[in-house]
């Protein structure tokens, strides 16, 4: 039996004012489990951002539907930080939320706004200063940190708050396939090695792949919600709203539409050569 | 521009850098008095000397007051222009068309770059040492009697953190547009002055525009972290201050007193 962390019931947000008609989310029922690594996809616009805001109470359903995490309701104004120190939050540039000027005092940033004391506030930024490999820099100057670098320090940020969940809103989109990498690597160990709770916001099909569950979006709803090889095998499906599959999905489908014993259903490059060596050899 | 270094901290592990930063504020204002008291050529060597040594004792290389006095000589070589031109004195050395260069206009002059070049130096060597968070927690807790009076004593000090951690950041992006504007065939060098801020209006709007941005993202990153306003909020480091604090503030006073006493009997 697993435990909810975060239940969304009949979500509509709205920016603005009722007659803009903007309806940013249209309906959303959706419930993540403790220690799930979900991404979510979408194209720009399609409410990916807005939704994440409502895991962590930023954003309130404009419609009388409820976000409960850990079975808090985000619209109870007097509980608002017991959320938001359950589910951290780090976001696409890293210039616009870093705090301090020295490292480890922007990983200190939230234990001091919650109130913690300096002896424990001091055990758990280094700890989390461990966790995302970045100790050495501690003392040094963020703005001086390669992109990579900074989205590691935002993400021990988080970790120094103890949160139960880890939202990352396209947390690699401005960086370098180096700095990618960098992040990406943290995000996996932090959902396989410390049981976090890990939504991954991205437009990276190939980052989607390593999650255990895909969410999609299109236009303020949920589209599909499955398996990454469950979602990813609905090709058309995702062009229809702007999206690509993996491209070892995309190679090992036209390959098997062109009569080739090759499973369609591949997303990791690892099973892509497996498949393709059994062939070629078989 | 990896030579910013106005308002950025240089991190070190020295004496300097670890004195209580309320403590260092009080010190830069003693210094400041000390600066502009200081009206002979003896006063003002105690204050290059003080800078001097302030600046070794924090570790701080000389390339870094270089580099923090670089932005500033243009300022220097006006003001030293203007001194020896426009000095009204009396012994005149040198008759140039309606201009006379006197001894006291040349004397001016140098105390003139003396003082701006130690006021930069000795106030910059604040920020060298002391990181933003722990200045501006020293001017909240120096202010906090203002708390009192209603005064925003905490939301002034995160305004001034915050300031500081964007000062390189939008200088980056100043620079970044700046160039995108000259590919684009701008010409931000030449024209008289209109002609000049015009060429800068293109500049200030993105800037202006992307600055607004930011601050709407990091307000909604600064609330994620549970930032509410100062009530309730522990620090890190809290600001504690010790025997090297009070041994600092004895030499500063004995300094301050010794300019005062010099500078009274004209010394
Ligand atoms: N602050 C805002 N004010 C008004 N409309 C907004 C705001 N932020 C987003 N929107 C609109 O809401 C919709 C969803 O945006 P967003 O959640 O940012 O999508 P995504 O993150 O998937 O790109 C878009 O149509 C967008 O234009
Ligand atoms: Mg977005």
């Amino acid at each position: 039996m697993q435990e909810t962390l975060i239940r969304c019931e009949n979500v509509s947000f709205q920016y603005g004012e009722e007659r803009d008609n903007l309806t940013a989310l249209k309906n959303i029922d959706l419930e993540i489990n403790r220690g799930e690594f979900v991404a979510i996809l979408g194209h720009n616009g399609s409410g990916k951002s807005t939704l994440a805001k409502h895991f962590n109470a930023v954003l309130t359903p404009t419609n009388e539907g409820r976000v409960l995490v850990g079975g808090i309701d985000t619209k109870d104004e007097e509980r608002v930080f017991e959320v938001r120190r359950q589910v951290g939050m780090v976001f696409q540039n890293p210039d616009n939320q870093i705090v301090a000027t020295v490292v480890e005092e922007d990983v200190a940033f939230a234990p001091e706004n919650l109130g913690v004391e300096p002896s424990e506030i001091r055990r758990r930024v280094d700890e989390a200063l461990e966790a995302v490999g970045m100790s050495e820099y501690k003392k040094h100057a963020p703005h001086k940190l390669s992109g990579g670098q900074k989205q590691r320090v935002a993400i021990a940020g988080v970790l120094a708050m103890q949160s139960d969940c880890i939202v990352l809103d396209e947390p690699t989109a401005m960086l370098d396939p180096q700095g990618r990498e960098q992040v990406i690597s943290t995000i996996v160990k932090l959902a396989r090695e410390q049981g976090k709770t890990v939504v991954l916001i991205t437009h990276f099909m190939e980052e989607a792949a390593l999650c255990d569950r895909v969410i999609v979006m299109n236009d303020g709803q949920i589209l599909l919600d499955g398996t990454p090889k469950e979602v990813f095998s609905k090709r058309a499906e995702l062009k229809s709203v702007g999206l690509s599959v993996p491209a070892v999905t995309e190679l090992c489908a036209i390959l098997n539409e062109s009569g080739l014993d090759i499973s369609p259903d591949i997303i990791s490059e690892e099973e892509c050569l497996k498949e393709v060596s059994r062939v070629l050899k078989g | 521009m990896g030579d910013i270094t106005i308002g950025q901290m240089y991190p070190a592990s020295s004496a300097v850098h670890r004195l209580d930063p309320r403590f260092k504020i009080v010190f830069t204002i003693m210094f400041v008095v000390m600066l502009f008291t200081a009206g002979s050529a003896l006063t003002v060597a105690v204050n290059a000397a003080f800078v001097l040594i302030a600046y070794t004792l924090a570790k701080i290389p000389l390339k870094m007051l270089v580099k923090t006095l670089r932005p500033v000589i243009p300022i220097v070589v006006f003001m030293l222009i203007f001194n020896v031109l426009f000095y009204s004195g009396e012994t005149v050395l040198l008759k140039l068309w309606i201009f006379k260069i006197t001894l006291e206009g040349l004397k001016s002059a140098v105390f003139m770059v003396f003082r701006i070049v130690l006021i930069v130096a000795g106030t910059s060597l604040l920020t060298y040492t002391t990181s933003s968070i722990e200045l501006t927690d020293a001017i909240e807790s120096l202010l906090s009697p203002l708390k009192k009076l209603k005064f925003p004593v905490h939301e002034l000090a995160m305004m001034m953190t915050i300031a500081l951690r964007f000062i390189p950041t939008l200088i980056e992006e100043t620079q970044k547009i700046m160039s995108a504007q000259k590919a684009r065939g701008a010409d931000f060098e030449s024209g008289n002055l209109i002609a000049r801020v015009k060429a800068l209006l293109p500049i200030l709007i993105p800037l202006f525009i992307s600055a607004i941005k930011r601050a709407s993202e990091l307000a909604t990153a600064m609330e994620s972290r549970c930032y509410h306003n100062g009530i309730g909020r522990t620090r890190l480091k809290t600001l504690k201050s010790g025997k090297n604090d009070i041994a600092a503030l004895m030499v500063m006073t004995g300094l301050l007193a010794l300019v005062v006493v010099l500078s009274m009997f004209n010394l």
